[in-house]
């Protein structure tokens, strides 16, 4: 098989995860997207192992066994990432990430209600985690 | 460093060999395989533009389905056979379970929500393309003489995967089933933090935790009995 098959069909998977991080507004949408990219990057894992294991007569396996290492450790981001999304979804009731805006640095340009309201908010933010 | 090697024979070896593997392999005519693999690539690149581009959140989940099970299929077309199974029990089997008790849990809603996109999507899109065709472009360069040999015994079958796994590579796999259980002991933590409402939210995920990992699930129940 030429080489040039999966290397390009995980380089189109990885650009695809890009574009859904980049783009998505949902929190677990941009994690399926993470999701895809490391897919991604374990095809290319696979591929590579493959060709050096009869090219190179390499014996190691490195590629297949960091492909294994990476599939566990993405079971364990994805969980660990759900549950962050699930307490800010308590605390916040919005999963939106472009509505996280704690620590930016930029003022929103409505005037000075803004202020007010981001420091109600942060307030009830407040409230939420002393009767958490 | 085999890898520098092999670069190395094909950068200095004479222009025969390249024309020799020309002739045996061929552009223009593809493999059984190759076309395979084709098919069920374009397959999963669809899904996976799909996945990205959808506007029902529930449906993203379901066409990543799609997407991790053509994935599956190109593993058993590389004869990697033991990382495809892995893949279709850890990624369609927990992995998408997860993400659908999320999307739930969240009260995603049915059917099409209008704010799925941010509004950067076109800075995205133009990012994506660039990275992809510069990508693309240098992959195809510099692969175009080299072929993967799928002749001969699986390079990746169960017992060359497991051989080189408990040989080479025990300490990192340790180390892993500890990563492992750090995660799990981390999402309980962090699920369990509420109060009355989210006493079934910590319960649904570490349920669906303990069906991610068989070694975990013990430590996943006893902690559950512990909540409750």
């Amino acid at each position: 098989m030429h080489l040039a098959y999966p290397a390009v069909l995980s380089a189109l998977l990885f650009c695809t995860g890009l574009y859904g991080v980049l783009a998505r507004r949902n929190a677990i949408l941009v994690l399926m997207s993470v999701e895809l990219m490391l897919n991604a990057v374990n095809l290319n894992l696979v591929a590579f192992d493959v060709w050096l294991s009869k090219t190179a007569e390499e014996t190691l396996h490195s590629g297949q066994a960091l492909t294994l290492f990476t599939i566990a450790i993405a079971a364990a981001e994805i969980g660990i990432g759900l549950a962050i999304v699930l307490a800010v979804h308590r605390n916040r009731g919005t999963a939106d990430i472009d509505k996280l805006r704690d620590t930016s640095e930029r003022h929103d340009p409505d005037g000075p209600d803004s202020d007010a309201l981001a420091a109600e908010q942060s307030g009830e933010a407040q409230k939420a985690e002393a009767t958490a | 460093m085999t890898l520098a090697a092999t670069v190395g024979i094909l950068a200095t070896g004479p222009i025969p060999i390249t024309t020799a593997a020309a002739d045996t392999h061929g552009f223009l005519s593809p493999t059984g395989v190759e076309i395979a693999f084709l098919l069920v690539g374009l397959v999963t690149f669809g899904a996976a533009i799909v996945t990205v581009t959808t506007r029902q959140l529930v449906h993203a989940a379901l066409w990543l389905v799609v997407t991790l099970g053509g994935l599956a299929v190109e593993y058993l077309l590389l004869t990697a056979e033991f990382i495809a199974w892995v893949q279709v029990l850890i990624y369609v089997g927990s992995v998408v379970v997860l993400l659908l008790f999320g999307l739930m849990l969240t009260r995603a809603p049915i059917g099409r929500s209008p704010d799925a996109d941010s509004g950067n999507r076109w800075a995205a899109l133009t990012v994506a393309v660039a990275s992809a065709a510069a990508l693309v472009w240098v992959v195809v360069d510099a692969f175009r003489t080299t072929w993967i040999d799928l002749d001969g015994p699986a390079a990746g079958s169960t017992e060359a995967t497991g051989a080189s796994l408990f040989q080479n590579w025990v300490l990192p796999f340790e180390a892993l089933s500890v990563l492992l259980l750090a995660a799990l002991v981390g999402a309980i933590v962090l699920s369990r933090k509420a109060k009355a409402g989210a006493a079934t939210t910590a319960e649904s995920t570490s349920a669906a935790r303990s069906e991610k990992d068989p070694r975990t699930e013990k430590g996943s129940r006893s902690e559950k009995e512990g909540t409750r």
